[in-house]
């Protein structure tokens, strides 16, 4: 009985999903610059100067509250531009749903606005991303290495970064 | 009621203790620089970073099936959590089913090793705090669940038994005998924690009300697992999102309000029964007979009999061994729940047989960012109350 009950919550959940999109776009239609359905997830593209609103629209508004923040991944597509990417994992509770931002970064200057005003989960994952990625969070309290050492040079999980590091 | 005191260079400053990297209580080398004022902690900053072994980039140089090994050793009181999640995320991304006799025992295996870390962590909260008993019994419990482990695997810790698409091994006959016996007398002996804990005085006193944790805080921060229970929030990933089969299980979320260090304690010890539960309940879903790995040609190894006596078994194994497989392009993020909470890996593949990005999202790491909230303006010797209950693992943190 509750196996069923289980899988049909998971398919109402499936379904509501998709009412993100169209609630985000009413609230401001260039919201996002592109929707990524992908093995039963959504990844929503979005601009890096209206990323912290957004953010703060999906963790507020009661009909996404999203306000938990599972995790920030950067990733280096070197030497593709815009070279790198952010993807922002947020989950709903109230909803059972999870959600995925995207924002891509230059390689030339990469800079990204800080989000931990919204969540501030996200103070300890753009250190990570900062320091193993160099990516620079505007707005950032504390930004400063956490993993590495402080007079370390270099951000190791770069793609040209040798997987044995520089000897 | 604060008094000055006159010290020859004037009115006495607030004093900075650097905690660790090296201190029995930090369970690893965690440091915790604290300000204080007389015994009081006016700030706190944990300072990580002494265990990082780059983890995360050696994965991209690996090929799928030998970044296991890897994420044996992120989590290492829960390698078999780690295990799952990393061939979970693998497993969606390649499309693949598992057999459901694959799935019940990664349940059940998962299961013991949420008991085993449990186990640990309860006894070690217990040394810090001065009672040595538990600590003791604890072990002789988690003891037997290793002997488990190597029985099924070969190994007591790194164990790297889950597999993409299945397991490593068929496991080995009498393996349920063997965990029955142990479950049998577990419950018992959880009584037995029970006895020298719950209602012990100076237990109660050293973690009731100390490192309190409200609800809104814990969300805004990110904390899951325990911590967030134990505040009234009852989110557990094997509930929100099944994996594994989880869905055809029963069991029930243990929850607590007063968000504070023996909070915490009661979810954990009522985690270890519902564990139990769940333990029993799998054991009586395994069929004795059945495949223990996907059939996919190319990306699952062919068995050893059909390695042997068949040439494309043996053009597959040659090929999965030497060059890996390479899953299509695409990104992942899957989770699971850990002893610690929600662990997540993120996994996005190029098309190439090394994975392009595998970033673990460790529960230790993000339920560590809370510790300030926990001690501050609170006594130096709640600190080790408070870094106990968050139950962090340093290798998880730090990868």
């Amino acid at each position: 009985m509750e196996s069923k009950d289980a899988k049909k919550e998971s398919v109402e959940s499936t379904k509501s999903i998709q009412s993100i999109v169209p609630r985000l776009q009413s609230w401001d239609p260039t919201a996002t610059a592109e929707v990524i359905e992908s093995l039963g997830e959504t990844t929503l593209v979005v601009r890096a100067d209206k990323l912290r609103r957004i953010c703060e629209f999906l963790a507020t508004d009661p009909d996404c509250q999203f306000s938990f923040l599972s995790d920030i991944t950067p990733v280096d597509n070197f030497p593709i531009e815009p070279r790198f990417e952010l993807n922002y994992h947020m989950l709903s509770i109230a909803r059972r749903q999870r959600l995925r931002l995207k924002l891509r970064v230059s390689g030339q200057d990469p800079v990204a606005p800080s989000v931990t005003s919204v969540w501030p989960a996200a103070n300890w994952h753009e250190r990570e991303a900062f320091d193993l990625m160099g990516i620079r969070f505007e707005g950032h309290p504390d930004l400063s290495r956490i993993l590495m050492p402080d007079d370390w040079e270099g951000h190791p999980l770069r793609k040209d970064y040798p997987v044995e590091g520089f000897r | 009621m604060p008094t000055t005191i006159e010290t020859a260079t004037g009115p006495a400053q607030t004093m900075v203790l650097n905690m660790g990297p090296q201190h029995p209580s930090t369970h690893g080398v965690l440091r915790v620089v604290l300000e204080l004022d007389g015994e009081t902690v006016i700030k706190a900053k944990p300072i990580i970073g002494y265990l990082h072994t780059g983890i995360e980039k050696s994965c991209e140089a690996k090929t799928y099936s030998q970044a296991i090994t890897l994420t044996d050793r992120i989590d290492y009181l829960a390698p078999l959590s780690n295990n799952l999640c990393y061939c979970l995320a693998v497993e969606r991304l390649l499309g693949i089913e598992v057999p459901k006799r694959a799935q019940y025992i990664r349940v059940l295996l998962t299961e013991l090793t949420r008991c085993a870390s449990h186990l640990v962590w309860v006894g070690t909260h217990a040394i810090d705090l001065g009672a040595m008993s538990v600590f003791l019994y604890g072990f002789r419990e988690r003891e037997e669940i290793m002997r488990i482990f190597e029985m099924i695997s070969g190994q007591r810790m790194m164990t790297s038994y889950f597999r993409v698409g299945g397991l490593a091994l068929e496991p080995p006959p009498g393996y349920l005998e063997r965990i029955q016996q142990f479950i049998d007398r577990f419950p018992g002996h959880i009584d037995e924690y029970e006895t020298l804990l719950t209602q012990n005085r100076i237990w109660m006193a050293r973690t009731q009300g100390v490192g309190y944790l409200s609800i809104e805080d814990a969300i805004a921060l990110g904390v899951s697992g325990p911590l967030l229970r134990a505040s009234g929030l009852g989110y557990d990933v094997r509930k929100f999102f099944p994996y594994s089969s989880y869905e055809e299980f029963d069991f029930d979320v243990p929850t607590q309000t007063a968000g504070d260090c023996y909070a915490r304690y009661q979810v954990r010890v009522a985690e270890l029964r519902q564990s139990v539960r769940i333990i029993k309940q799998a054991m009586e879903k395994i069929p004795s007979q059945g495949p223990i790995r996907a059939e996919v040609p190319g990306v699952i190894p062919p068995s050893r009999e059909e390695m042997k006596t068949s040439i494309e078994g043996l053009i597959y194994h040659f090929k999965i061994f030497t060059e890996g497989f390479a899953p299509p392009r695409g990104e992942v993020y899957q989770a699971i729940e850990s002893p610690r909470g929600e662990l997540g890996f993120y996994v996005a593949s190029n098309g190439s047989p090394k994975p392009h990005r595998v970033k673990v999202r460790a529960p230790s790491f993000v339920n560590l960012q809370c510790l300030p909230k926990l001690v501050e303006n609170r006594l130096i010797a709640d600190v080790v109350a408070c870094i106990g209950t968050t139950d962090i693992v340093l290798g998880e943190v730090d990868r």
